[in-house]
């Protein structure tokens, strides 16, 4: 069957019949971790008003902060796309640069959201505090685990790019890291409409 | 400290417990001892412990679910044994909560989901023509964060006491302030640590079916137990992370304070019965379908004609996986979610008795004007249709929510499910296994003894669980400990019935070692006629699988070759076979994530933080593992196949 065919020509990611398949299970995790999300999200929504004597959200969201970590985020992913565009012009230090600029865009979300939290619990709501203080630490603090481990992921990423250049491999790898990195985006697009935005009006 | 040991730690005061404590002990020691003086550690290590060979990987988890059949059934044993007469004394209502809790997560988790997975991991490669899964790794990540988690479930039994909530673990009952200590923090991490290679099963197997079947066959070409772990894997991609959050949840509520489940804090006891049923459901039909896949295979190539009704089959399939999802709320029609809500999912769940149905009656069509042969693997797929309709049926009556407050909670339902799960799954395990023993081990099953276990499980199975149905309609609840005396003669019928599966599973297990010893070995590699590619290969399987992967060009791969000739050992066509590096990574990664949930277990931060560098070092040094693989050379292939095949000439 052609699909076992071993390619010679198209993106370095897909040559291979086993790269190939590592990109499809990937997918397919990425649809598993949606159903994740979807179960935070939705006990979010269960739990959404319980904040027993806790403050409410009105009284705690700023929109410069959430703002201000949107715009990081959804830059990173669009510097993340440029890498990967840099990747397969077949230029490594393309790839390099833009990844790093992803990276410390991430890590700039990743500080505020470390702020924020910090913040919320001066005010006196943390995890322990209801039920919705509970849910919303946990729904955006498993996003954020999700970027510290992209983070990781990418540093060791960038230590194996440096290592062996570009090849069927790396690039596979690169490109799955690409798919994480701009999921986690997609999530804080809800993230930031559902918690914050409405978060703040209701 | 010595106080701490003695009252916290270690599970005190039962002369049970210290009969299994003494058990474990001698077990260990004769398990080091063997293996010592056999000088077996290396072999132990390199054949099994670091293979990532399916087939290898799938006989693990059938020997781990026998084990944890035995350790269940032990359970079963221990309760009938408590019910049978009233004012009984020989379990109190804790020890007797604790063990219907293990009886319940251990059938379901522990048994069931990795008897079928198992054979799934042998099984499903060879009938797509496959050289192994997708993800090798992956897999055997998987079966060893199942084997791990399965041990620290079951070390709460000796080290801080078994969980007592139930398999479904209710809250407030499981939350941290009416179930302190370590116990239910047991079942939330062993749960949490084997549902994560459940998953990496789950993708690693649609991954596997959809890219890497064999040049020809199409998706309505693959064999119907394939189709059936196809569906099953998507159950388990999308139902699994659901379980994952729900059990996350109540580990913070219990371990960080937060205030999910609580009663305080304005928490939702009632939304961890919904997200844990968002789940649990899908969870029975990740039990169900495979042993359906494989009584359509059973009963194809016993009835000897192709199966009736394959594309039926495969949308009703199709069908019961996307219902699955939308039924949950049927498990608490008593919560009040008010007349509109019960009646929707009141139809939900009768819906999917109609491609149940559906396939219960291809299967008789299946027979119909077949030339039957009753072999063992058939005549639990034949016990299988009637038992399993009494439980379809009974469940139709406990979809009508009206209806359900009066069964709810009560024998009644305990004697429905276990009459799907255990008709359903249990046989169709027993069904799998002797059908494709012969494949694994290169031997059959002896028909005499299979045909001793069977009656006696089947007759069993019903004088148990019959009696059951009666005993809710006259009030007996569920999960009591303690019986009236009108309800005694039914239970000590039921009993009995227990006693009789006992017999037969000790009968199966026996006919394990008869046939090891006396079993004639198999000359050909189709022992049974059969009708799909596992058969075309040789027996015992080379680890490559396949020589040469044929040409597929119609349903029924392998009955075509033997009509038009086909070989899966193309003498002229062989090229070298890549195969993937035998790994100890996964061993020691689940290794630390016991170490983790160990340390969550007892709120020992120092220690989970050290498992949990454990794991993300053995994810770093994967990473960094460039591995390809290697080649088995041609000369290689053609020497093992000409030995393999010495018997059919």
């Amino acid at each position: 069957m052609s699909g076992h065919s071993e390619l010679t020509t198209g993106p370095l990611e897909y040559r291979s019949h086993e790269d190939r398949m590592t990109v499809l299970g990937f997918w397919l995790f990425l649809g598993a971790e949606i159903a994740l999300f979807a179960t935070l999200f939705a006990t979010y929504a269960v739990l959404f008003g319980r904040t027993a004597d806790a403050p409410t959200p009105q009284e705690l969201f700023e929109m410069p902060m959430a703002l201000t970590m949107t715009f990081l985020l959804l830059t990173s992913s669009f510097t993340c796309g440029i890498a990967i565009h840099e990747m397969r012009r077949g230029s490594l230090k393309g790839l390099l640069t833009w990844l790093i600029i992803t990276l410390a865009l991430g890590l700039g979300f990743l500080g505020f959201e470390i702020y924020e939290f910090v913040h919320y619990a001066h005010e006196g709501a943390t995890l322990q505090s209801s039920a919705y203080w509970s849910s919303f630490f946990v729904l955006t603090g498993t996003h954020g685990a999700h970027v510290t481990l992209g983070i990781c992921w990418a540093v060791l990423l960038i230590i194996q790019l440096k290592k062996r250049g570009l090849n069927q491999m790396t690039a596979r790898k690169t490109f799955v890291l690409g798919l994480y990195w701009h999921f986690l985006d997609v999530i804080w697009i809800f993230l930031f409409t559902s918690v914050y935005l409405i978060g703040m009006v209701v | 400290m010595m106080d701490f040991l003695l009252n916290e730690f270690l599970v005190t005061g039962d002369p049970l417990i210290y009969g299994a404590m003494v058990s474990i002990v001698l077990v260990s020691i004769a398990i080091v001892f063997v293996l010592t003086y056999f000088r077996k550690w290396g072999y132990l290590w390199r054949e099994w412990l670091t293979t990532v060979d399916h087939k290898k990987i799938g006989i693990m988890y059938i020997i781990a679910a026998i084990a944890m059949l035995f350790r269940g059934g032990v359970d079963a044993m221990l309760m009938r044994a408590q019910l049978t007469l009233p004012n009984t004394e020989f379990l109190n209502s804790q020890h007797y909560n604790e063990i219907f809790t293990t009886h319940g997560t251990i059938m379901i988790i522990f048994m069931a989901m990795p008897f079928l997975i198992g054979l799934m991991n042998f099984v499903v490669p060879l009938q797509i023509g496959a050289r192994d899964v997708a993800f090798p790794f992956l897999n055997a990540v998987s079966f060893w964060s199942f084997a791990f988690g399965a041990m620290l479930f079951n070390l709460s039994f000796v080290i801080g006491g078994s969980p007592d909530a139930g398999w479904t673990n209710y809250a407030p009952l499981a939350g941290p302030n009416l179930n302190p200590g370590p116990a239910i923090n047991y079942y939330l991490l062993g749960l949490q640590i084997s549902g994560i290679g459940t998953l990496a099963t789950g993708i690693n197997f649609m991954v596997t079916i959809l890219k890497m079947r064999a040049p020809g066959m199409t998706l309505m070409r693959m064999p119907i137990f394939t189709w059936s772990s196809l569906i099953t894997s998507f159950i388990i991609t999308f139902a699994f992370p659901i379980l994952t959050v729900a059990l996350a949840l109540m580990t913070i509520d219990r371990i960080f304070g937060s205030q999910f489940f609580t009663l305080t804090g304005e928490g939702m006891p009632m939304m961890w019965a919904n997200l844990f049923w968002l789940w649990g459901h899908p969870e029975v039909y990740i039990v169900i379908l495979p042993a359906f896949g494989i009584f359509s295979e059973v009963i194809s190539t016993f009835a000897r004609k192709q199966l009736f009704g394959y594309k039926a089959m495969v949308w009703s399939m199709l069908l019961i996986a996307g219902l699955s999802f939308l039924v949950w709320v049927h498990h608490f029609f008593t919560m009040g979610a008010g007349a509109g809500v019960n009646s929707l999912f009141s139809v939900t769940t009768m819906l999917i008795s109609v491609p149940t149905g559906v396939k219960i009656f291809n299967w008789l069509g299946t027979m119909y004007k077949g030339k039957i042969r009753f072999d063992t693997p058939m005549l639990w797929s034949l016990g299988f249709i009637p038992c399993f309709v009494i439980g379809g049926v009974t469940g139709v009556m406990l979809a009508m929510a009206a209806a359900d407050y009066q069964y709810h909670n009560t024998y009644f339902l305990v004697a429905h499910f276990h009459n799907v799960l255990i008709a359903g799954t249990v046989f169709g395990c027993f069904a799998g296994l002797t059908f494709w023993y012969p494949k694994m081990f290169g031997h059959k099953m002896n028909e005499k003894l299979g045909k001793i276990s069977f009656w006696f499980f089947v007759i069993g199975f019903n004088v148990c669980f019959l009696p059951m149905y009666f005993l809710g309609f006259m009030g007996m609840p569920r999960r009591t400990y303690a019986i009236e005396p009108e309800w005694m003669p039914l239970n000590v019928v039921s009993t009995v019935g227990a006693v009789l599966m006992a017999i037969g599973f000790i009968v199966f297990v026996y006919n394990i070692y008869y046939s090891f010893r006396y079993s004639e070995r198999e000359k050909t590699g189709d022992t049974w006629d059969g009708r799909a590619l596992e058969w075309a290969t040789t027996t015992p399987v080379p680890f490559y699988n396949f020589a040469t992967v044929p040409e597929i060009t119609g349903p029924e791969a392998f009955w075509k070759m033997k009509q038009e000739g086909g070989t899966t050992y193309d003498k002229d066509n062989l090229e070298p076979i890549h195969m993937p590096s035998d790994s100890g990574v996964p061993f020691i990664m689940s290794a630390f994530m016991f170490v983790a949930g160990f340390g969550l277990v007892w709120e020992w931060m120092v220690v989970a933080i050290a498992g949990l560098i454990g794991i993300l070092a053995c994810m770093v040094v994967r990473s960094f593992d460039y591995d390809h693989g290697f080649h088995v050379s041609v000369e290689e292939i053609k020497e093992t196949e000409e030995k393999a095949r010495e018997g059919e000439k």
